[in-house]
């Protein structure tokens, strides 16, 4: 080939790759914005941990975006997805704060010290850290009582159970997943005292397949029902293909896996991101440390699986009734942790504070968290 | 009748015209490609590309953060290039980064108080030694049974992920954390300088020092040149009576050495603290990286950072509406051709029949 055949070449790749883009540039057209639209406009961010895709915990916060979107026209969102919690995490947030966002909500623990980071400079954008404990002025926190909704599966898989070995399939030994395994176990015992629930740490929030694999060893291990704390259905996506039981997190996961799911345990964010919004609109807007309780409805259980018996739907609607009235709450003592000391005497409820840092599984846990200096 | 088939041809001398247009067209090609598949799933590429671009290369802060993210691009490549310059597959940086920064981060944890004269240095000591003698457990039985380094290398990345996991679960954690996995904050005296007020850290003269220092012994030293014969030929470096145990030991500690910098960098420029995932991959990217530059120091510099722009701009898209993975797509597109292109350099396409003739 000569260089000047060459070069055509190269002009006219050149000249088509202008043509492409520039052609698509300008085809779709932008939405002239009515003026009653722009006067309010307001920008609010999303960042996410895993894709918007993942069918749990990201899912589940989209679905909350998707319903502040519905619920209020003057609103414009941007999502961040599959963000690192590392070095890239205050990076993203400060280009989000940077094009005009005026509310930023940062949905896993990993942005709490980037999000406070950010915040710093700019004080003039709210950003609201999900699941984290740092506030500063603007900076709130936000999250659920996820373990009253764990309570209550727990009831559906302790009267579900034969072999009375349930799995729990688990990311990471921080409070909030410890704090889910113990209601969860608390609910099973409360309606089978003899059944155990067995604990597998995954060390990820999002990988399908490890999920999936951590599941099949508790099958292999002779659980019949299968609990996860993932992001992901792979666990009890094992479960449907043997013919065994699951219960669903962060989304209604029936739809994954409709022959093996009993009920979901499962957030509920769009009212609270509606409200927040709105509050800062109305700058009424406090740095609070929000955590929900199952009577906000931020948590709640999805609809319930065929195979789920009235006598069960009976007893999680009496203790369901008993959170909502607030007249109880799951960790109320006595309480044994797993060597058989009680942790919590009869007749007291343990605080919020010793909640978050829960460190400790208790009786009928069979499984360890790395211990501490 | 004859089978025709492709072959490829190494070049004796790739043109230098080639060198430079090769690359462009590959990127152009690449762009071209990235802009039909995004305008057919609706997005904008214009507005894509621009923002690609004015958030990585083409705005102050971009181009900080850009830096920021070739740091450890850089020092990970340049221990990778020193052992794959002997022909030893290290690809273990990513997990010499971990020990590094385990190393590094001990310090500060145990002795918070010390004074920044001291924490920083020994911190960067430690880091370094961390990192090499987790390469060197590679290194005694490449040497001595000649067991295959890539194995053993790989293997220990996930051993040293899951090690800091351990420890920032377990004894290192935050009494003050509410139990959750992290490690106390570091002290200010073990946080390396920012610079530039971004954050940049000086992490940056750590990588330009160790470019040109290698970029020396590879030149000029008799060290370097062993090592290259060792890498070309054992038997002859054999012959020429150069010590080839010796060198497989030195090479892969100081290789993991360099990594190990890399993860104490990255823990004290930038992290603060020591972490679950404190690299998302710095140790895999860096072996492209290094490839790419034909693991000449002063490239792996320019590639660090054009990769670095690659990573911080593809997150930036998603601001235009463009879904991770698309974004992530758009970077490995870009990459795909770069890399092929990169062959085509050297290589040319023939059609010969199979009795080796030539068809024009």
């Amino acid at each position: 080939m000569n260089f000047k055949r060459r070069g055509t070449i190269l002009i006219t790749l050149l000249v088509s790759l202008l043509l492409v883009i520039s052609g698509c540039g300008t085809k779709t057209p932008t939405a002239t914005p009515t003026p009653e639209a722009a006067k309010e406009k307001i920008k609010v961010a999303f960042v996410y941990v895993g894709p918007v895709g993942d069918a749990g915990w990201t899912t589940a916060h989209d679905a909350g975006r998707k319903y502040m979107v519905e619920k209020m026209p003057n609103v414009e969102t941007t999502i961040m997805e599959s963000v690192p919690e590392g070095a890239d995490a205050e990076r993203v947030i400060t280009q989000l704060a940077e094009k005009g966002n005026k509310v930023i909500f940062t949905t896993s623990f990993g942005y709490m010290d980037p999000t406070i980071n950010v915040a710093k400079k700019y004080p003039n954008v709210t950003f609201m850290h999900n699941s984290g404990y740092k506030t500063a002025d603007n900076v709130g926190t936000y999250f659920g009582r996820m373990y009253q909704a764990r309570y209550l599966t727990g009831i559906v898989a302790g009267k579900t159970t034969k072999t009375n070995t349930i799995g729990y399939v688990a990311a990471f030994p921080i409070p909030e997943v410890i704090r889910g395994i113990n209601a969860f176990t608390q609910g099973v015992r409360s309606v089978n005292p003899t059944a155990k629930v067995k604990v597998i740490w995954t060390n990820t929030w999002y990988d399908p397949a490890a999920e999936k694999d951590a599941g099949k060893s508790l099958l292999a291990a002779g659980a019949d029902v299968l609990a996860q704390h993932q992001d992901t259905p792979g666990p009890i996506q094992a479960a449907e293909e043997v013919g065994k039981f699951g219960i669903g997190y962060n989304t209604d996961m029936a739809k994954m896996a409709p022959k093996a799911v009993l009920t979901s345990a499962i957030w509920n964010w769009g009212p609270f991101y509606v409200k927040t919004v709105q509050s800062v609109i109305d700058k009424t807007w406090k740095n609070d440390q929000y955590w929900g309780p199952i009577s906000d409805g931020i948590v709640d259980l999805a609809p319930y699986g065929p195979m789920v018996t009235d006598d069960t739907k009976k007893l999680v609607a009496d203790a369901k009734a008993k959170l909502v009235s607030k007249s109880w709450d799951v960790f109320t003592g006595p309480i044994k942790d797993q060597t058989g000391v009680v942790k919590i005497p009869a007749g007291q409820v343990m605080s919020d504070k010793d909640m978050l840092a829960f460190d400790w599984f208790v009786e009928g846990v069979d499984g360890k968290i790395p211990a501490a200096k | 009748m004859d089978r025709l088939r492709f072959k490829l041809e190494k070049r004796l001398t790739p043109s230098p015209v080639m060198v430079f247009i090769i690359p462009l067209v590959s990127v152009l090609l690449a762009l071209l490609l990235g802009a039909i598949f995004l305008s057919l799933t609706g997005q904008k590429p214009l507005a894509v590309y621009t923002i690609m671009f004015t958030d990585s290369l083409g705005s102050k802060y971009g181009f900080t953060e850009t830096i920021v993210k070739a740091i450890p691009l850089a020092l990970t490549a340049l221990g990778v290039a020193l052992a794959f310059k002997m022909k030893l597959w290290n690809i273990g940086a990513e997990g010499q980064l971990y020990m590094g920064a385990m190393g590094a981060s001990w310090l500060p944890l145990t002795y918070p108080t010390l004074p920044i004269y001291f924490m920083l240095p020994g911190m960067v000591v430690l880091g370094m030694m961390a990192g090499g003698l987790w390469a060197l457990l590679t290194a005694i039985p490449r040497a001595i049974w000649k067991v295959n380094e890539i194995i053993t290398t790989l293997m220990l990345n996930y051993v040293a992920i899951l090690w800091v996991d351990y420890l920032v679960f377990g004894p290192w954690r935050d009494p003050k954390g509410s139990n959750f996995p992290i490690s106390a904050p570091f002290p200010e005296a073990a946080r390396l300088p920012e610079l530039f007020n971004s954050r940049i850290h000086a992490g940056l003269f750590f990588a330009i020092a160790l470019a040109v220092i290698l970029a020396i012994i590879f030149k000029y030293s008799r060290w370097g040149y062993s090592i290259n014969v060792i890498g070309s030929s054992e038997r002859a470096a054999g012959y020429a009576g150069m010590n080839i145990k010796r060198n497989i030991l030195l090479v892969m500690f100081l290789s993991g050495a360099i990594s190990g910098l890399a993860g104490m960098a990255e823990v004290s420029g930038i992290i603060g603290k020591l972490q679950h995932g404190i690299s998302p991959g710095y140790g895999y990217t860096a072996i492209i990286v290094a490839w790419l530059s034909k693991l000449n120091p002063l490239a792996i510099l320019i590639v660090s950072v054009l990769f670095g722009a690659l990573q911080v701009g593809g997150y930036a898209v998603q601001v235009e509406g463009v879904p991770a993975a698309v974004a992530t797509m758009l970077q490995g597109t870009i990459l795909f051709f770069v890399l092929g292109g990169e062959v085509l350099t050297n290589y040319r396409v023939r059609l010969v029949s199979r009795n080796g003739e030539e068809r024009k």
